[in-house]
């Protein structure tokens, strides 16, 4: 067999700037085969799971679900729906924790299961989809749910169809799972290669792309060999290749792997597709061959539990929507000392404080962390320019800089050192020497600066408003004094009478088909504009933020509206010491 | 659980301030135990007086300005200035200087512009150009190398000389020497001839005798702080390729009237400028490009000043101005930011 193997040759590699290594910690959960998680007795669903706008339900409480039965159907383009993971009868559409930076609450759907999973009509598979079009397939992913499951949790489907002005020739499979800790993808590639490679067939054939080339960290040689094998197993050995890349965090970033695997960059601001190139992570592959071939919705996800928080570290099958407790309970629970919960790595996940969120799409990891594992960086003290920061920084930033600028609130200035080029994986904040917490005052700096170009828009617009209501009033005026005069030609005495009448009628809402006109296109411009920010492409800059930033300040948004708030908002996440407010005010004291 | 909601990443922090001064402070001890044995006595006591100074003096700016003094003290980068200031100033300097020269780089230099981290000029060096501007001959009476004389001082002659500013023998000039660049500046001053000058007992391969192994020893420590990856490459090597490249270009021109460049490398503070006081982040530039535009205008400016300024060395001055030009240079060598085409802004 290996023999047979055709020899791979050595692919020219690309470095990105900076990067560090860290002690990954991947033995602690890779050592056995994935298990599977028992059905909780409640699920719960967010209705919005992915990048864009929730999905609205399709059931009522009350209602009994069957496993894989659509459950709240997609509102808007960028949108997934979401399905339920197993049978059982709708309790609740309520707001509850959701796994989300801020802890926020949100819609969920929860479902009390009855054990019996009792499956729904499937859709039915498209076996022959390489005679079928573009369109069909990605409709089909759309309608299975399936969103990034990296991380970003992206639709899947919308990122499929990057348009005819962008030809695509490349798909990056993103096998590098550079976080720390996290196993998932690893086992994933050694359990599902087949599937994956499906996948890759399926998306290859939907982009029209020439090539794919899967990236795999060398930190995973089982992945590796697993990969190669399927891959020289399938009839796609000349157009895909295994590439071993270095064990550098963070070489999983879509920026970054692309970069390593073709030396291209993406346009700051931009897509991947802008340059030929689209980037999916392995477990979406498995989940788009599942949904093409055969009919199955995006219910299902594997889930690291690990840290030496947990009893015992694993790998599981999970069900979207089962709540974070029964996970960590199949994993034996939590023992000894804990510092923390953490969805997600530990370089790029946030903490989790109510164990019953619920694993939604994106989560790949629950982290368990000791105070050994996770310390207390302890108070920060001012940053000493080292420059450190700068040497780690994956997208060249000088993240000292944008620092600076952010704690003094200087909002263009940290524009001008590039924030949004920031993909917040936490490296600056690693190597500091002065423990600041960096990635803290880059999400506060991303979220006020999309805030104030929020307010800017809103006085915008308010402005329109009211220009429109004086030119209104001055037209009335000018109608008004025609008419008098006319009037008053005709009959002097009636003039004042009817003078009253009309600045009364100036003030109530007037018919005027004109006018009414004006005001449908408004209201058709504001909408248009409300899309584009909940699709996150206005204002600049959003598209290409992480999914947790995008969502985080999608979050702040909503809650600054909620409030009425014009103030800028304490940072969302962190109601912690130090904050950088708390912080800046304490060192702006002296 | 804390309780408390830290922003990620949630792994150990790799560095710590404390422990980038101590590196710092280790890596001094080379050229410190060279120059001692050179110079006697009298740089061990002014580091001992210098750190004790900067301790208080910070701890009590830090207590005045309410904030908690001990985490302050024990970052260490008072302890640096300190020892750096030491290693600047003569063996033999008395004791209240040694005190307003420290004052001044904490409390002025430092701390009334805001404390580590904010201070534009580094504090030793600012420190040593008031002393020598103020003083200036008792910031240039230095002992001349232990081989050079025939009256090395013992420690409490060494002691005597600081605290009662007694000279041992009676006066400064029996035991005094100029410094190798003094020396060099005062006989081109009369028109001497390199090839004549080089021909006192003061020359050794390099530089001045006795010098040149304190700059080797300083080399070494700064080798280390490479190797330790506390400070990079750059602003030592742009610093002494600056340096030999003015120098070298003077002396091909008149090689007679102008020392040959590794005269100027291994004389006075060049390479403890190049590898411990230009290096300081907190004043030097951060950018990568920056830092070689930075260290090679050191590394010019002090051959430069050495060559047409009023005083004999010059690292001191050279930083300085350099250090008002480090926020600019930052400004306009931002590197290529990932996704952006084209260089610098
Ligand atoms: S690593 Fe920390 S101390 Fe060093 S320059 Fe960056 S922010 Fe400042
Ligand atoms: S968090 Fe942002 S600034 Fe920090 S290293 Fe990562 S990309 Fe650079």
């Amino acid at each position: 067999m290996q023999a047979a193997e055709p020899r791979f040759k050595q692919r020219r590699l690309w470095q990105f700037h900076g990067g560090i290594h860290v002690p990954d910690e991947k033995a602690l959960s890779n050592g056995a085969p994935v298990e599977p998680s028992p059905c909780p007795p409640v699920l719960v669903l967010p209705l919005q799971q992915h990048i864009g706008a929730p999905a609205s339900p399709v059931v009522k409480v009350g209602d009994r679900v069957l496993k894989g039965q659509l459950i709240a159907e997609p509102r808007g383009y960028v949108c997934a729906p979401v399905h339920a993971s197993s049978s059982g009868t709708v309790v609740a559409i309520e707001d509850r924790p959701i796994p989300h930076p801020s802890g926020l609450s949100a819609p969920c759907m929860v479902i009390e299961t009855d054990g019996l999973e009792e499956w729904a009509d499937l859709l039915e598979p498209l076996i022959d989809y390489e005679s079928l079009d573009p369109g069909v397939l990605r409709e089909r992913i759309r309608n299975c749910g399936v969103v990034g499951l990296g991380g970003a949790a992206f639709p899947t489907g919308v990122k499929l169809n990057p348009g005819s002005d962008h030809p695509i020739h490349t798909l990056v499979v993103n096998g590098a799972e550079c976080e720390p800790y996290i196993t998932c993808d690893d086992l994933l590639m050694r359990e599902r290669s087949g599937d994956i490679l499906e996948g890759i067939r399926i998306v290859l054939h939907l982009l029209g792309a020439r090539q794919c080339l899967v990236g795999i960290e060398d930190n995973k040689p089982e992945a590796i060999e697993a990969m190669r094998l399927a891959r020289a197993e399938s009839d796609l050995k000349d157009r895909v290749e295994v590439v071993v890349i270095p064990t550098l965090y963070p070489s999983g970033g879509e920026r970054q792997l692309i970069k390593v695997l073709t030396g291209r960059e993406v346009p700051s601001h931009g897509i991947p597709a802008q340059i030929g190139i689209v980037c999916q992570n392995v477990g979406t592959l498995a989940a788009v061959a599942d949904a093409v071939l055969r009919g199955w919705p995006l219910i299902e996800r594997y889930v690291t539990v690990t840290g030496r928080g947990v009893a015992r570290p694993a790998n599981l099958k999970v069900r979207i929507g089962t709540p974070a407790n029964e996970l960590i309970a199949q994993c034996g629970g939590l023992k000894g000392d804990l510092a923390k919960l953490v969805c997600g790595g530990p370089m790029m996940g946030f903490e989790i404080t109510d164990t019953r969120i619920p694993i939604a799409k994106a989560a790949n990891c629950l982290l368990a962390l000791t105070p050994a594992e996770a310390p207390d960086p302890g108070p920060a003290l001012p940053c000493i320019r080292c420059g450190r920061c700068a040497d780690a920084c994956p997208a060249n930033l000088l993240p000292q800089q944008i620092y600076w600028n952010a704690r003094a609130k200087d909002l263009d200035r940290v524009q001008d050192y590039n924030l949004f080029d920031c993909i917040e994986c936490g490296c600056c904040a690693q190597v500091c020497p002065s423990h600041i917490p960096l990635v803290q005052y880059y999400r506060y700096a991303k979220t006020e600066s999309w805030a104030r170009e929020q307010d800017k828009r809103k006085a915008e617009q308010a402005k329109a408003r009211h220009d429109a209501k004086l030119e209104r009033q001055e037209r009335q005026e000018r109608e008004r004094q025609a008419k008098l005069r006319s009037k008053a030609v005709k009959d002097k005495p009636a003039a004042p009478a009817a003078a009253t009448t009309e600045t009364g009628a100036g003030t109530a809402p007037e018919v005027d088909p004109k006018q009414a006109a004006i005001e449908a296109a408004r209201a058709r411009a504001a909408a248009k504009k409300a899309a584009l920010a909940e699709q996150g492409l206005a204002p600049k800059n959003t598209e290409d933020l992480a999914p947790a930033q995008q969502k985080q300040v999608a979050a702040a948004q909503a809650r600054r509206q909620a409030a009425g708030l014009t103030e800028p908002a304490p940072t969302p996440t962190e109601t912690a010491a130090p904050g950088p407010k708390a912080a800046a005010a304490t060192e702006e004291q002296a | 659980m804390t309780g408390v909601v830290v922003s990620s990443p949630h792994v150990p922090r790799v560095n710590r301030v404390d422990r980038v001064m101590l590196q710092v402070i280790l890596a001094l001890i080379p050229g410190t135990l060279v120059m001692t044995w050179y110079f006697g006595w009298g740089l061990l006591i002014n580091m001992a007086l210098a750190v004790t100074f900067a301790v208080a003096a910070e701890a009590a700016v830090m207590h005045l300005r309410g904030r908690p003094a001990l985490s302050t003290v024990t970052d260490l980068s008072a302890v640096v200035t300190a020892l750096l200031l030491a290693i600047a100033i003569p063996p033999t300097l008395p004791w209240w200087l040694t005190l307003v020269g420290v004052l001044f780089a904490i409390v002025v230099v430092k701390q009334l512009y805001g404390g580590l981290g904010y201070n534009p000029f580094n504090p030793a060096m600012a420190a040593y150009v008031f002393l020598l501007i103020s003083w200036p001959v008792a910031m240039t009476t230095w002992l001349p190398p232990h081989m050079l004389t025939d009256h090395p001082l013992s420690l409490v002659e060494s002691l005597q000389a600081i605290f009662l500013s007694t000279p041992p023998g009676g006066t400064w000039d029996a035991i005094s020497a100029a410094t190798p660049l003094g020396e060099m500046r005062n006989q081109l001053g009369e028109n001497r001839m390199i090839s004549e000058i080089r021909q006192s007992p003061l020359w050794g391969d390099f530089g001045g005798r006795g010098w040149e192994w304190v700059g080797n020893w300083f080399l070494v420590g700064g080798l280390y702080l490479v190797w330790k990856r506390i400070i990079t490459w750059h602003i030592p090597v742009a610093f002494i390729a600056g340096m030999l490249f003015v120098a070298g270009t003077l002396w091909a021109l008149d090689a007679q009237t102008h020392p040959f460049p590794a005269f100027h490398l291994f004389s006075g503070g060049a390479i403890l400028g190049a590898f411990f006081i230009a290096t300081d982040p907190v004043t030097a530039c951060t950018t990568k490009k920056g830092q070689l535009i930075f260290g090679a205008a050191i590394g010019a400016l002090v051959v430069v000043i050495r060559t047409w300024g009023g005083y004999p060395d010059a690292v001191a001055f050279a930083v300085l101005l350099m250090n008002i030009a480090a926020p600019t240079i930052d400004y306009y060598t931002q590197p290529r930011v990932y996704g952006h085409a084209g260089g610098s802004k």
